[in-house]
């Protein structure tokens, strides 16, 4: 095993892990331990949750200058700020002198952070402005080394603010690489291309971040897992009907047209476009109930007319989930970002998303359909997600009957002609297949199989990449 | 043309919106306090009752305690926010209350199986009076307790419920509940609060 060199500075720290992971996963099962060994959970805040690119915040979190937001970057507590020259930083929440957070707030404005311990004070951009009675330092201060450390790459795509301590991943770009695309469709199809965050449904489970990544495109589980919230959103259609939310799981979802794609780095793509009618309203159609549809549909029905399906639909969740490794997944009109708290402990936020309509492109109706977006976001976090984490949990408290060493996912293994690639060379499997774990469970031994070489930046004039 | 609003959201809408953030906006002073004790009773003792049969798991008698068209709301804001732009934890007109029954009553709401037991605190009950002598707003302090799957846990914080009197009783507008902990991670609150 290669010995943990995590400390920068040269302090060596004995190797964390002996697990060889070459005997811990497979193509087709995984070992209970990755669920359930604390100095496995500890090696993933290196080697994933700072080794790779990972969501930090979204730009509309941060619109003006000297903004700043509370985040972490694996357990490391974490401030991303726009400084006052509007550069994007991530700094580490933790002064310089004996390492207190100097920033106790969720989210605000400030030109500058002071320690609330002994006081000592940094600008926006990390550099340090100053100690209380400096003369009883045979110091002056100018040396770097006691400005805020920062996540030495800050990177956004599209709003998305992702920070990486490892200086040999490529461009967050290229990390992103075939996700991109759909994000892009996801993205475009809101007016001027943008959203912004609203609020949030914020969740947590007592088990490990995996099992949420795990399920991120899981088809397997929707007509099992969502059973209530299936029956419930059809319960009162007229007739025999099942048509609204997630039905189009029920019966055959292997035979439906839709898909599960699996992109380089462990992001993955669950595509239920082909499954619904994406005519103008189609999706409108298949909501289910929420607060206000009905009078604010009859006002947009009124006002634009035929217009008025394609304004609705805006107002609807995308039958997309957008899986971005390690920590952000995109779904419906959600971003929703997990957390890792502890090793049997996750929280899951739902950002919601509204829309902003500068060029007036939903012909007056954008606090209606915003009005409905609240609505809308707030059904999957209540009634859906719910039972994920419940059933999330059981998965870790059945984990602990460890002589039962294994978790299989090999659904869709080894059938001839089942798993395709598409031009891209991106394979593409039915929606319920587990393809999609079996290629972010090798990506995660390559991760975990190798020490990253990670690194703090302090110099404030560092030239962003 | 008159709707069912348990079939159809036909009322929440920006007037109904617009009135909610008024009538929570600035209402507990000490002017409009009420200090006549047959009223504070006749409050509290809606509010006992309420908390009991949310206790007894008596879901469908304690809907009988809402006006037909009738708010359930757990904002995720200290302040409240405007629900208009801001995800609420829960925002549940009529429908939507009955959707939220109808799930916990189906024996596949899995975060729900095995049922919760709960015991409520209701206390510090103060009412207030507002600009129509038929309604009233009421603040109180509450602790749920909940037990679940081995697993004991509670919220706390206060409710405003808007109350109005019709048809000879008082019948709950709205339900406000203001969790200490609204904006932060929250784990299972799958029972009404
Ligand atoms: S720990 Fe921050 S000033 Fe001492
Ligand atoms: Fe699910």
């Amino acid at each position: 095993m290669t010995p943990d060199d995590s400390f920068t500075s040269g302090v060596t720290r004995p190797a964390a892990t002996q697990f060889n992971f070459n005997e811990l996963i497979f193509e087709d099962r995984v070992h209970q331990c990755i669920y359930t060994e604390e100095a496995i959970f500890r090696e993933e805040m290196r080697k994933v949750f700072g080794g790779v690119w990972v969501y930090l915040a979204h730009e509309s979190q941060i619109p003006k200058n000297d903004d700043f937001v509370a985040s972490k970057l694996g357990l490391r507590p974490i401030i991303v700020v726009r400084d006052s020259t509007g550069r994007i930083r991530a700094l580490y929440n933790r002064c310089t002198h004996r390492g207190s957070t100097v920033c106790r707030q969720q989210q605000g404005s400030a030109k500058s952070f002071s320690c609330p311990y002994h006081g000592w004070s940094y600008f926006n951009s990390g550099k340090i402005s100053g100690v209380p009675w400096p003369d009883g330092y045979a110091d002056d201060f100018s040396d770097p080394k006691y400005n805020l450390a920062q996540v030495p790459r800050v990177q956004s795509y599209r709003g998305f603010i992702f920070g990486t301590l490892n200086p040999d991943m490529p461009p967050l770009k290229d990390y992103l690489g075939g996700v991109k695309k759909p994000l892009d469709e996801w993205l475009d199809r809101h007016p001027g291309g943008k959203l912004t965050f609203c609020d949030a449904n914020r969740l947590k489970f007592n088990g490990n971040w995996k099992l949420l990544y795990d399920n991120s495109a899981d088809g397997y589980h929707v007509i099992f897992s969502h059973r209530s919230l299936l029956a419930m959103e059809n319960r009162l259609n007229e007739g025999d009907d099942e048509d609204k939310g997630m039905s189009y799981y029920k019966s055959s979802p292997d035979k439906a047209p839709f898909y599960v794609k699996v992109f380089e780095n462990g992001h993955h793509y669950k595509d239920k476009r082909p499954a619904v009618d994406t005519s103008p309203g189609g999706l409108w159609a298949i909501e289910g109930p929420h607060p206000g549809m009905e009078h604010y549909e009859e006002i947009i029905r009124e006002k634009l007319g035929d217009k008025a399906g394609s304004v609705l639909d805006i107002a609807s969740s995308e039958p997309v989930n957008i899986n971005i490794f390690p920590n952000l997944h995109i779904l419906g009109n959600h971003v929703q970002v997990s957390q890792p708290v502890s090793l049997t402990e996750t929280d899951t936020t739902w950002w919601g998303t509204a829309v902003i309509d500068d060029e007036d492109e939903l012909h007056g109706c954008v606090d209606a359909v915003n009005a409905l977006r609240m609505r809308t976001q707030e059904s999957f976090p209540n009634f859906g997600e719910l039972d994920d984490l419940m059933n999330f949990e059981q998965i870790q408290t059945g984990l602990a009957g460890v002589e039962d060493e294994w978790v299989y996912m090999h659904r869709g293994l080894g059938i001839p002609g089942r798993i395709k690639r598409d031009t891209d060379g991106y394979l593409i499997g039915p929606p319920t297949d587990e393809v999609f774990l079996r290629e972010t469970m090798q990506v995660y031994k390559r991760l975990m199989m190798n020490e990253p070489n990670l690194v703090i930046e302090r110099e404030i004039e560092a030239t962003p990449d | 043309m008159q709707h069912d609003p348990s079939r159809t959201s036909y009322y929440v809408g920006d007037h109904f919106y617009q009135s909610l953030v008024d009538s929570y906006a600035d209402w507990q002073t000490d002017d409009a306090e009420i200090t006549d004790p047959d009223l504070r009773d006749t409050c509290r003792m809606l509010l006992e009752k309420e908390a009991r049969l949310l206790d007894r798991n008596k879901l469908d008698d304690w809907l009988t305690l809402y006006v037909p068209e009738c708010l359930y709301w757990v904002p995720a804001t200290p302040h409240g926010g405007d629900p208009r732009t801001e995800i609420a934890v829960c925002f549940d007109d009529r429908r939507r209350i009955e959707d939220r029954i109808y799930r916990l009553q189906n024996e596949f709401a899995w975060s729900q199986r095995p049922l919760s037991r709960t015991a409520r605190l209701i206390t510090n009950i103060s009412a207030f009076s507002t600009k129509d002598p038929d309604t009233l707003m009421v603040r109180s302090t509450f602790l749920t307790n909940e037990f679940q799957a081995g697993d004991k846990r509670n919220y706390t914080g206060w409710y405003g419920h808007k109350i109005g009197f019709i048809d000879g009783g008082w019948k709950i507008l709205v339900k406000q509940v203001n969790l200490i902990d609204c904006d932060q991670n929250l784990r299972n609150l799958s029972i009404i609060l």
